[in-house]
């Protein structure tokens, strides 16, 4: 892992600094347990008397070397190869809501193709006054249109149905991130080609070998979906798609088809196979929903956190974390330490925007105690989220898809947590 | 819908366009192509291009996907969700293996071939004899097992009235137990240098 190859480096820098006479970290600390003063401060260091890097260095730079932890992760055991697979965003070392493109998640079903804009086509084909067929080019010459939206793969948290399984919200809640597109308004390419009054679905599908076929309703197409080119300001990175894809606000991350190449105006669904076999939620008497598109209100504590753990000791702690949901915006966070037999309103650090990622702060006085840390989401359709017993209650353990349960962490008095489940 | 406010955007897609790319095939069979194929062929082309991820009787190898076996196990712990036990329609195992199978070298089989490989992997399920041959014509008169058994996203009615109004913020419960550990389970990808990876 490339973080494990930046740490053993840095740490020979530490030794080569050691060597040379440099002053020792450890001096400087035992200096100041003993109330001295910090070398840090009293004696000049490197960056304050040498240059840095030229502007020329990095033309496209990378995070600083000391963030090389915070990286997606894999978990190698969850699907048969890596191609048709998932990565988790590292959701426990961010804060705000924007996810950063280079280290948000990845979901393919046969890999992360390479498709250039001069290669690219689009057709809008089926039920329409005329199919049509546009280029790259083409669409850049479409109005724009804006917007901010989650995308949540319908299996985050699919692994926790059953018990507490995975160590750290970045796997337990990290097949998400939060961007900013910009591209044309589906409504906008589907009028150009003309709706059918008989065209009831559309069917939408990549251009890679697994295709990702899906159907959704016209309503939903004509409403807020768009085709996205650009995301958090630059062309989309490869594995998200490039150079377009769907975005279907609010709504499970397989419909956001990637290197979308055809738009279909159909009488019907397709029932295709990511919307029979995979997508559909079996209940605990075997039967299944199907067309289960919306993502329910949720929400997690990102820090602390498995991965987080306090290190600071007693006294002021921020416990944060991120709410969403595909219903609208989301309204309200409550806390809890205690397992969930008291509740505290958190602060949002904006207000809630519809299908956009919320951030929330509750500032904590911790004085070393264990804590059961939960977060609980409502949105403004009055819909509060629900524990994974209340979940289970109604569906039984067997849904693999849209597990939205209130997450708890065990911080333990030494300040380290455990993915734990509660009575 | 008349001409006024449209761009003006793109071409006509040609008719040889559409049908490179439009395959699909609809539940009540509309998209299949001529062709058949029967049970025997299908083995034969099945042991070449799938037998080694999904096992020679499709029972899947390893982590891979089974397509047969699982009857009425959809209301047990850990459903076996294969052709047989849990997918509605034929229509999607000849769109699905004829679109984007085998994998790492799709859209390779023709339809006679697709029609073959379908026949066999219904006789893996016991859903057919072993001299049926799949065509068009008797698509639709092969019965799928779980074809009842799907309903439409019912949340609205079965979850949101229970999961709306204003929530508990004091005295929720009496007591909390710590149920289920995940350090138990200890499946966690681990780095050496930073406790459970990040």
């Amino acid at each position: 892992m490339a973080g494990k190859s930046v740490t053993t480096s840095r740490r020979g820098i530490l030794r080569a600094g050691l060597a040379a006479g440099v002053a020792l970290p450890a001096a400087a600390l035992s200096a100041r347990a003993q109330g001295g003063p910090d070398p840090l401060i009293t004696e000049v260091q490197d960056w304050a008397r040498y240059t840095g890097e030229g502007v020329d260095e990095t033309p496209y730079g990378l995070p600083i070397r000391f963030e090389s932890d915070v990286v997606r992760r894999n978990v190698p055991w969850l699907t048969a190869d890596p191609i048709s697979s998932i990565n988790f965003t590292p959701i426990h070392a961010l804060d705000g809501t924007i996810t950063p493109a280079g280290c948000a998640f990845e979901r393919h079903h046969s890999g992360a193709i390479e498709l250039a804009k001069p290669d690219y086509r689009l057709m809008v084909n089926g039920l329409v006054d005329r199919p049509l067929v546009f280029t790259y080019e083409d669409l850049e010459r479409f109005p724009r249109h804006s917007g901010v939206y989650f995308c949540e793969c319908a299996a985050n948290t699919g692994m926790e149905w059953a018990g507490a399984q995975l160590n750290g919200s970045q796997f337990t809640h990290g097949m998400i991130h939060n961007m900013e597109y910009v591209g044309i308004p589906l409504k906008t390419l589907l009028d150009e080609a003309g709706v059918k009054p008989e065209g009831k679905w559309i069917y939408v599908e990549g251009a890679d070998a697994s295709s990702n076929g899906r159907s959704i309703p016209i309503e939903k197409a004509l409403d807020d979906c768009m085709v996205a080119f650009k995301a958090n300001g630059e062309a989309l990175r490869k594995e998200h798609g490039y150079p377009a894809r769907l975005v279907v606000p609010g709504w499970e991350g397989n419909l956001w088809v990637k290197w979308l190449r055809r738009i279909e105006v159909t009488d019907g669904p397709v029932e295709s196979r990511e919307e029979t076999s995979k997508y559909t939620d079996t209940l605990a008497d075997g039967t299944s929903r199907k067309w289960t598109w919306v993502m329910d209100a949720k929400s997690v504590v990102t820090a602390p956190s498995p991965q987080v753990p306090i290190r600071h000791g007693n006294g002021p702690l921020v416990i944060t974390g991120l709410a969403w949901s595909g219903r609208g915006a989301i309204t309200r966070v409550d806390v809890s330490v205690d397992g969930g037999k008291t509740w505290k309103t958190a602060r949002l650090a904006a207000p809630g925007q519809p299908m956009q990622m919320t951030r929330f702060w509750l500032d904590h006085d911790w004085q070393g105690e264990e804590m059961l840390l939960q977060s609980r989401a409502m949105d403004d359709t009055g819909y509060v989220q629900p524990t994974k017993s209340a979940l289970r209650a109604i569906r039984g353990e067997n849904s693999v898809y849209h597990n939205n349960a209130i997450q708890t962490w065990w911080i333990k008095q030494d300040g380290s947590a455990e993915n734990v489940e509660v009575s | 819908q008349d001409d006024a406010g449209r761009l003006g955007l793109g071409r006509e897609a040609l008719p040889e366009e559409i049908a490179a790319w439009d395959v699909k095939i609809m539940p009540d069979g509309r998209g299949l192509p001529e062709g058949s194929g029967d049970v025997m062929t299908g083995e034969e082309k099945y042991l070449e291009h799938c037998a080694a991820c999904h096992g020679d009787f499709a029972e899947g190898l390893g982590n891979w996907p089974k397509l047969a076996g699982g009857e009425d196990t959809l209301d047990r712990k850990d459903p076996v969700k294969t052709v047989g036990s849990y997918w509605p329609h034929l229509s999607t195992v000849w769109d699905y293996v004829h679109r984007s199978m085998p994998f790492g070298q799709a859209q390779i089989l023709t339809p006679d071939d697709t029609y073959a490989i379908t026949a066999y992997i219904l006789y893996s399920n016991y859903l057919v004899e072993d001299d049926f041959v799949l065509s068009r014509d008797n698509f639709l008169d092969v019965a799928m097992p779980n074809a009842d058994g799907f309903i439409v996203d019912d949340r609205e009615e079965t979850e949101y009235p229970e999961f709306s109004g204003e929530p508990c913020m004091e005295n929720c419960k009496d007591s909390v137990e710590i149920t289920m550990h995940a350090s138990v389970l200890d499946v966690t990808p681990n780095d050496p240098d930073d406790g459970d990876g990040g």
